[in-house]
């Protein structure tokens, strides 16, 4: 068994999770977590509907931000994707969606202020970017002989639209509708930089101890989210994308002073524009490096590697919740409802949650995304699972769980997982928005020092670690010969 | 101006040549019919052809290339996008003329299937989906006619049906056929390949049955 590559890389990992766990700050700090976390859940079980009519103004901005930013990045990301096989736009979109939605979100904050645009443009941008990438795969792997069927002399748009698009259609619409459900997430947590989507008044209630007001917008978040094949309807997303843009709330005017001032000084490295010049560059990058990003990047990486291990171990702990070939009914309902509560909650509303009720550390960031990533990985392989037919005498318990499901699932899950590994890294670092000193936590300081020279430097940072995980990961999968569809 | 004269026709696949070098004149009029075993080299040598011809050709590939989430009409449609401007295609997509659907109507009653017009491609039974690609190599209205089994499918009376509109509506063709019968009852020329060579070239009023069965 040691000898096969799945079980060794799975091995390896494992124990750099280990070593990893040596050097993480991992603790409980506040001085009553479980009392904490009981009124919480108190909270949640006895929702206040109608404590503030920010509610449903909340639920309205989240939505109109997901739609608006989710249609401009499937538009862009559509014509991205035609021209995707040039390498300068391979290397954009990839820098695009390297950047996590609260990062753009930051930027874009400081020079169009909390303006809707940048709401719209901080989903939209990144998405465009994963847009593009998938859209492409997609109509690159479409049967190319219709097209070379057609006669000589088709122009190139009807020869588009007839040999092209048509097979594509159902899994681009059906891509499209899967990342209207992360859009809608994106826009929540968009909130906690002050937006006035969820997240906003999550905020607020959670640090007024309002727990079951906190509990209601969770759960209408969670009905909301799986009432969404009922309330999206194709014939009824004109509608949607007309009327979403005036949904949004006025905001504040853009100052476009600001905006040029942001290019021509604020984001100029300190060095150039003092007296300095590029003389100075060396010694004002080495010190950025050696006191912000590397301390950054190093937790960053222990974070997102125990992270990584915790999720697949929840993964696998998860997947017979749903799975058909354990309990009844009943019991797989339940673990319906649990599994989709678990995708369903932003890590980053489960780790804000985690870190008020257990005081800061690496902690609830950790249980956060093994929770959240965990429970995708578990659905997407549990759902799998229900398909594969075993003999009708095959062991039963925990014996079928090791010998007959997880051997024939385990490669599809290890696919899915590396093909996350880049996600939770993404996460890991936005995480530090919250106080946990990964990247996003350096990022988070020096734009509240007003610092944004050395801001954009630690994004592009974090962006070239993203892409370089994401890198890895393919070649990993590659080497292990494994395969998946994209997840978000 | 819908014959063909081609030399020195080779394919290779994998550093390993599986046709010619051969050459192949066929004249207007002609109905060519290309027989021998399978690999033998014959749906190489349909797509040589069509390369070779440019486009003016009707080609009606094994594989038939249907776009499975059109309707049969669009499928049908699809062999006349080059006579259309752009703006007009893209409301057929959305929403056909009516002179356009009589016509292909026309042509699918012919065909012996007209009710599933607006059935989409992916849920048809094999015989249906090869009827819908030989309709679009009809509606094209070429002279020639390049066809890789494009009866295999299809039950006996369907297959003498649509042999014979093959034969009437296009000037000249050149058929891959395993059916040795139809072969020499709709085509006026064999041509049996073997080894990816011409190993038989006779008129087909000449041949019995008898006489190409050694190339199987």
């Amino acid at each position: 068994m040691f000898s096969s590559p799945t079980v060794r890389t799975s091995l390896i990992f494992t124990a750099i999770a280990v070593v990893g766990l040596l050097f993480a700050d991992i603790a409980i700090t506040s001085a009553n977590p479980w009392k904490d976390l009981g009124r919480f859940f108190l909270g949640v079980v006895t929702p206040d509907f109608f404590s503030t009519e920010g509610l449903a103004t909340a639920l309205l901005r989240t939505v109109a931000f997901a739609f608006v930013g989710v249609a401009l990045g499937s538009v862009c990301g559509f014509l991205l994707a035609l021209v995707y096989r040039a390498y300068p736009v391979r290397i954009f979109c990839a820098f695009i969606r390297a950047i996590h939605e609260l990062f753009w979100a930051l930027i874009f904050l400081q020079f169009f202020g909390f303006h809707p645009l940048t709401g719209v443009l901080a989903i939209a941008i990144p998405y465009a970017g994963i847009f593009a990438k998938v859209y492409a795969e997609i109509l690159e792997e479409a049967d190319p002989e219709p097209g070379r069927l057609l006669p000589p002399g088709t122009g190139v748009i009807s020869a588009f639209l007839y040999a092209r698009i048509p097979d594509c259609w159902v899994q681009m619409r059906t891509y499209t509708a899967y990342r209207l459900e992360c859009g809608l997430r994106s826009s929540a947590i968009l909130g906690f930089v002050g937006l006035p989507t969820l997240g906003f008044y999550l905020e607020s209630a959670f640090s007024q101890g309002h727990y079951s007001e906190a509990g209601a917008m969770l759960i209408l978040f969670y009905v909301l989210i799986a009432t969404l094949p009922l309330w999206v309807k194709p014939r009824l997303l004109p509608v949607y994308i007309i009327g979403a843009p005036f949904f949004l709330g006025e905001g504040m005017p853009i100052v476009w002073g600001n905006v040029a001032r942001f290019f021509t000084q604020d984001i100029v490295p300190g060095p150039l524009k003092g007296d300095e010049g590029w003389s100075g560059m060396g010694s004002w990058l080495g010190d950025l490096f050696v006191t912000q990003a590397l301390p950054g990047i190093w937790n960053t990486v222990i974070l997102t590697q125990i992270a990584l291990v915790a999720t697949g171990i929840i993964a696998l702990l998860a997947f017979p919740l749903i799975s058909t070939h354990f309990g009844g009914p009943v019991r797989r309902t339940s673990g319906h409802v649990f599994l989709v509560i678990l995708r369903s909650t932003p890590e980053y509303i489960l780790a804000y949650i985690l870190l008020q009720l257990w005081g800061p550390s690496m902690l609830p960031a950790v249980v956060a995304l093994a929770l959240h990533n965990g429970g995708i990985i578990g659905h997407l392989i549990g759902r799998q699972s229900s398909t594969i037919i075993l003999r009708p005498d095959a062991s039963t318990g925990l014996n079928r769980y090791t010998y007959e499901l997880v051997p024939r699932v385990y490669r599809s899950f290890l696919a899915f997982l590396f093909y996350r590994w880049e996600i939770i890294m993404r996460e890991t670092a936005i995480l530090g928005i919250l106080g946990i000193y990964t990247l996003g936590f350096y990022v988070d300081n020096a734009i509240q020092n007003i610092q944004f020279d050395k801001a954009m430097i630690l994004i592009l940072i974090t962006a070239s670690l993203n892409i370089g995980v994401d890198i890895l990961g393919r070649f990993i999968r590659r080497k292990l010969a494994l395969q998946t569809m994209p997840t978000c | 101006m819908s014959g063909f004269d081609l030399k020195g026709l080779t394919a290779s696949f994998g550093g390993e040549r599986v046709i010619g070098p051969l050459s192949l004149n066929v004249h207007e009029g002609e109905r060519v019919a290309l027989v021998g075993r399978s690999g033998a080299g014959k749906s190489t040598l349909i797509s040589l052809i069509h390369q070779q011809v440019e486009g003016i050709a009707s080609l009606v590939p094994q594989n038939l290339g249907l776009v499975n989430a059109l309707p049969v009409f669009h499928n049908v449609y699809m062999g006349r996008l080059d006579t259309n401007a752009t703006w007009y295609n893209t409301l057929t997509l959305i929403r056909p003329f009516a002179k356009d659907t009589r016509e292909v109507k026309a042509l699918l009653t012919e065909l012996a299937m007209p009710e599933k017009v607006w059935i989409p491609a992916a849920s048809l039974s094999g015989g249906q989906r090869q009827r819908v690609a030989i309709a679009r190599a009809l509606y094209r209205r070429s002279g020639l006619l390049l066809a890789d089994e494009p009866v295999s499918a299809l039950d006996g009376p369907s297959a003498h049906l649509v042999m014979k509109l093959l034969k009437d509506r296009f000037a000249t063709s050149v058929i891959a056929l395993h059916d040795v019968e139809l072969a020499l009852a709709y085509c006026t020329r064999i041509v049996g390949i073997q080894d990816g060579h011409i190993a038989l070239d006779e008129p087909s009023e000449k041949l019995t049955p008898a006489d190409i069965t050694p190339l199987y």
